[in-house]
């Protein structure tokens, strides 16, 4: 387990409370001045030795992602965007970031904005964060009294102003291009890449955009150096994650632990074990609703870190792990994860916007027992043409989760599913076509 | 995509508050110039605010005015962001999140309380139209499922008993405070911390 004093959210928890002087006191701030007069080139190099991966699901190397900037500002300015709108379902992570170490993150933004020339950071926090965003904006000011931010912030002749944006509901202003479209002021449908942000962003300048968590862990790196970051973890997933345990457990909580913790003690050492005992235990969604789920044998061995996952087909993501228990129906659950993406996917592509809704209603027919066998081949089907053939990752987040409880819980489909093809019966079924167009004032 | 119901009873005027006003101005200087239109969700928030939680045609061709921008510009925006109510939910506006991990710690007991005691159908006004919910997707509060939002605040951590009493007494337009409602304040584990035991601060 992780020791203590390597843990960088000291105050996940609010212990200490999140004002800028107990911040101070903690150790954030100290040693600004010195790393910015480092150098741009020192800054980006750390972070790319300290082998640290996006926190926001892809688990993009971050060093990486900023050496992308235009190295000279042209005639247009660059800009930094952080990514607050956490509405993956099973993550909470960000939230509390944003509550309790919101110093952690705009000590992020300045010295991530120097190293990628930006004079301009937007916070993008999701529209039901009201209250966080009212904190993260009082945390602001008070950087702003300490002069940490405006003009020559600390002392390092770099100026740098932050402005929150909210959101206001919608999923897929997640993902970076919807994300700065929305920014802009349109609705949030994904852009084609390339051209990729880092090159042509958020009003057509260079835009580097990053997670929250990404960037809170920015200043205790570069303090602490990268060796220390890289000692953590395994090889190439180096580093702490904050994971977020929800669902069937007895303590449901978020804890930051090293990456590559096995999956097994995160659940019954921090979470205090399974609803109704290990043995209990159906199957484990482990980041995020986009990522498949894993059995229990899987869950037995498997290692928290992105490659680890990768290997048993499934995903990091955001660290949401999910735990369902036998108590649940496992096809009603995946459903319900079916209804979610065929709300939120932005309308743009046509195989995700008809194809999800193809997902959720077909799944709802196997949780009612009221499917044919051959259904099961056609849902795969349908799977696999939404899965890259969209303009973002939404397609594979929708179709992934369906894939994975296809892969180790077609059993029990098929033990459900025996009925005759619906056509020959002739019954009335009324999610077999989108409700609301049977209501005439919608239509 | 969300559905949205436009009212059939709109207000035929809508002018932002001095104190809006004011808002909306600063909203507007948080960008750069030209590049108004990004603070069209900003003041779409303001105008719902000033409105008792609903969005009125007639504030979306004010906004429109305001920022320079073609009404089917914003009309886009305030359809496609499922945050804007576009007909009256009354004064408080509560929303269930329903996604699964939610929903396998109770969410559906939630759904029916509110059923029982607001309205038999969602985005319906209670009798005395003072409120009226809904089910919403994630909330991102998952590991305090399940959990409501009641206009701006998060009520977490919820039970039978007291979305029970905090329905009711709403409907009585009484707003209880929000927060967990097993009194947690942070996302620690409830029966005693794992990590971060013997920390101060330095």
């Amino acid at each position: 387990m992780l020791k203590d004093e390597d843990r960088i959210f000291t105050n996940l928890y609010n212990d200490l409370g999140w004002e800028i002087d107990s911040a101070i006191k903690r150790g954030d701030w100290s040693k600004t001045k010195d790393i910015i007069s480092k150098g741009r080139d020192f800054i980006i190099k750390e972070i790319k030795d300290s082998e640290l991966r996006g926190r926001g699901g892809a688990g993009f190397p971050t060093g990486l992602k900023l050496s992308f900037a235009p190295k000279e500002v042209g005639s247009r300015p660059h800009y930094l965007v952080i990514n607050a709108d956490e509405s993956e379902p099973g993550t909470c992570k960000d939230r509390d970031i944003l509550r309790f170490e919101p110093q952690k993150l705009i000590e992020g933004c300045l010295i991530a904005s120097y190293a990628v020339n930006a004079h301009t950071c937007y916070i993008y926090i999701r529209g039901e964060y009201y209250r966080e965003g009212q904190r993260l904006q009082e945390a602001i000011n008070q950087a702003y009294k300490k002069n940490f931010l405006g003009k020559n912030a600390c002392s390092s002749n770099w100026d740098l102003n932050i402005y929150i944006h909210y959101g206001a509901g919608a999923y897929i202003c997640g993902e970076e291009t919807a994300l700065l479209e929305s920014l802009e002021g349109k609705k949030g449908h994904p852009r084609l890449k390339p051209p990729f942000p880092a090159l042509v962003g958020l009003y057509g300048c260079p835009t580097i955009v990053n997670n929250v968590e990404t960037i809170s862990v920015i200043s205790t790196i570069l303090r602490r150096g990268a060796k220390w970051f890289s000692s953590l973890g395994k090889p190439k997933n180096t580093g702490t994650k904050i994971f977020c345990i929800s669902g069937n457990v007895n303590n449901p909580c978020n804890v930051e632990e090293e990456m590559g913790i096995p999956l097994k003690d995160l659940i019954e050492k921090h979470a205090g074990g399974v609803v109704g005992g290990w043995n209990n235990l159906q199957a484990v969604i482990p980041g995020g609703s986009s990522m498949p789920l894993l059995p229990k044998n899987i869950c037995e061995t498997i290692t928290m870190d992105f490659d680890s996952l990768i290997k048993a087909k499934s995903g990091l993501g955001t660290a949401g792990v999910v735990v369902i228990n036998k108590d649940q129906d496992i096809i009603k659950c995946m459903a319900r994860i079916a209804r979610f993406y065929k709300h939120e996917s932005c309308g743009q592509c046509t195989p995700c916007r008809e194809g999800c809704g193809w997902m959720w209603r077909m799944l709802e027919r196997m949780a009612e027992g009221e499917s044919t066998y051959k259904e099961i081949d056609l849902l795969h089907d349908v799977t696999k043409q939404i899965e890259g053939h969209t303009i973002c990752a939404f397609g594979e987040g929708a179709s992934w989760p369906v894939q994975g409880l296809l892969r180790h819980f077609k059993k029990e489909i098929e033990k459900r599913c025996h009925e005759e093809p619906l056509i020959k019966k002739k019954t009335n079924i009324p999610y077999l076509i989108d409700q609301h167009l049977l209501e005439k004032d919608n239509a | 995509m969300s559905l949205k119901k436009i009212s059939k009873v709109q207000p035929e005027l809508f002018e932002f508050s001095k104190e809006n006003l004011d808002k909306a101005n600063n909203e507007v200087k948080k960008y750069p110039e030209g590049k108004k239109a990004s603070a069209v969700i900003a003041l779409l928030y303001l105008a719902q605010n000033q409105n008792e939680n609903w969005v009125p045609l007639s504030a979306i061709k004010c906004i429109a005015k305001f920022l320079d921008m073609p009404y089917i510009k914003v009309y886009e925006v305030v359809t496609f962001y499922s945050m804007f109510n576009l007909s009256p939910v009354g004064k408080y506006f509560v929303q269930v999140c329903t996604t699964t991990p939610c929903t396998i710690s109770g969410a559906k007991k939630i759904t029916e309380i509110c059923k029982k005691y607001i309205s038999q159908n969602q985005n319906e006004l209670s009798e005395n139209k003072l409120c009226s919910w809904t089910e919403v997707e994630c909330l991102g509060a998952c590991v305090n499922a399940p959990m409501m939002q009641i206009n701006q605040d998060y009520y977490e951590d919820l039970n039978q008993n007291k979305t029970d009493e905090i329905i009711q007494k709403l409907l009585n337009d009484d707003l209880t405070q929000p927060g967990s409602a097993k009194n947690r304040t942070s996302n620690a584990p409830e029966n005693g911390k794992t990590t971060l035991i013997e920390i101060k601060n330095a």
